[in-house]
């Protein structure tokens, strides 16, 4: 007979429980943008050559994306923090927490779909030369 | 009208059925481990059947809780492929059986034995709710008369067979120890909106504590667990509305 490992399986949850890891992870790491942002803001009163430095290093490809990541993340953490309020305070929020789920998404993909091409607009550009 | 010959009904067919079993023997094992069995079952046989089957013709150590096996006592929850299920009302037709069905204790209360876990922390916050008719004033000669309308409000929670399905998938309740869990909650909420009850402001009080209704983070495991179906979720948030515009 087959001794297979000894942990128990991950929870095979529905969407409510894989939307409410997303909110956890998204607003952590909204708070850790934020942390970092109030840092290094506040470096212009320390030296504003140091803060002109930092400000320049952010203007890669990399932190580019990660800028697409953020918004993306700003933009679930608040629908879906309104879909939560509206699961605990309209009466009839917990029957509808499905649609309000693709309802969401769909916005949310409504939204990142032209935003991310704006935003990576002047980097692809950049990157790859401009066409106009 | 002649009549016709029917077709002859096929007789059902026994396939091969294999189980991945979480095994724990206290006395023997440090760690609980995986185990697989085979056994012959029906598309209509249930989760329930396939244990009875290891336990009587492949293995007597197997160790389960069950009474009714139809899904009213609420001996018999456990994990079946990830998600919590009675066994007795999980049908083999209903799971996937090109694969092992993985079988496991319910999350978050002490392991005990195999597929049975210590329930005294799920009892416990049951009873801190006071799952009872509180009344005050004078004892009436007559019935505690109630309406259609009034018996509907709470009817949701009635339902209940303390079976744990939903406090056991709760991720608030796997790590934090504190949380009541939603089967206690749906048990306040039961008396709670009962026209015949007086004891809703005491239990109101309780669940608005750290350890109450706050903590729920709406997930809808629960609701989709239950195997009442009850929608637990909402019975929780009507408790929380209750404790924002009702004072
Ligand atoms: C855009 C406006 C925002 C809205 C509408 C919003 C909404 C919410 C709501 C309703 C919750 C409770 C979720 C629950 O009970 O399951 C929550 C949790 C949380 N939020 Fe936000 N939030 C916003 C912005 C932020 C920001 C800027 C941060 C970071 C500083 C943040 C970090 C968090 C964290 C860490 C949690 C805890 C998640 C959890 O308990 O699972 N949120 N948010
Ligand atoms: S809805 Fe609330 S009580 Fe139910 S599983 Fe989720 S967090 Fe737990
Ligand atoms: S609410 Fe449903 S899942 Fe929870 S204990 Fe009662 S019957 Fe079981
Ligand atoms: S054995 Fe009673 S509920 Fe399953």
């Amino acid at each position: 007979m087959a001794t297979l490992t000894s942990v128990g399986t991950l929870y095979r949850g529905g969407e409510g429980m894989w939307t409410w890891v997303l909110h956890r992870v998204t607003g952590v790491a909204v708070f850790f943008f934020l942390l970092v942002h109030v840092l290094d803001t506040a470096l212009v009163r320390v030296s504003p050559e140091a803060y002109d430095l930092v400000i320049a290093s952010y203007k890669t490809p990399i932190v580019n994306l990660l800028e697409v990541g953020l918004v993306g993340a700003v933009l679930y953490h608040a629908f879906n923090g309104l879909r939560v309020v509206l699961i605990d305070f309209w009466s009839k929020g917990p029957r509808y927490q499905r649609q309000m789920t693709w309802a969401i998404a769909a916005v949310w993909l409504l939204l990142m779909v032209p935003g991310t091409f704006f935003m990576l607009k002047h980097t692809v550009e950049a990157m790859f030369g401009s066409t106009s | 009208m002649t009549a016709v010959a029917e077709a002859p009904i096929a007789a059902p067919v026994a396939t091969d059925v294999t189980f991945r079993v979480r095994r724990f023997l206290p006395e023997v094992d440090a760690e609980p481990h995986w185990e697989e069995y085979t056994v012959p079952l029906f598309p209509t046989d249930r989760v329930l059947t396939a244990l009875e089957k290891i336990k009587g013709e492949v293995d007597g150590t197997l160790s389960f809780r069950r009474s009714c096996g139809h899904g009213i006592c609420g001996s018999d929850a456990m994990r079946i492929n990830g998600r919590n299920r009675l066994a007795c009302k999980t049908l083999v037709k209903d799971l996937d059986i090109s694969k092992p069905i993985t079988v496991e204790a319910i999350k978050g209360l002490p392991l005990e034995k195999d597929l049975i876990v210590d329930m005294e922390p799920f009892f416990e916050a049951y009873r801190a709710v006071m799952p009872f008719l509180i009344t005050d004033g004078h004892e009436p000669s007559r019935e505690r008369l109630q309406s259609a309308e009034d018996r509907a409000k709470f009817d949701d929670g009635t339902k209940c067979i303390l079976c744990a399905c939903c406090t056991t998938s709760c991720p608030v309740y796997w790590t934090d120890g504190q949380y009541f869990g939603p089967a206690a909650i749906v048990a306040a909420n039961r008396f709670i909106f009962d026209s015949r009850d007086s004891g809703a402001e005491q239990r109101l009080e309780i669940l608005n504590e750290k350890e109450g209704v706050w903590r729920c983070r709406t997930t809808f495991n629960c609701t989709d667990a239950c195997p009442r179906g009850i929608e637990v979720t909402k019975a929780i948030q009507e408790v929380k509305r209750a404790l924002i515009f009702r004072r």
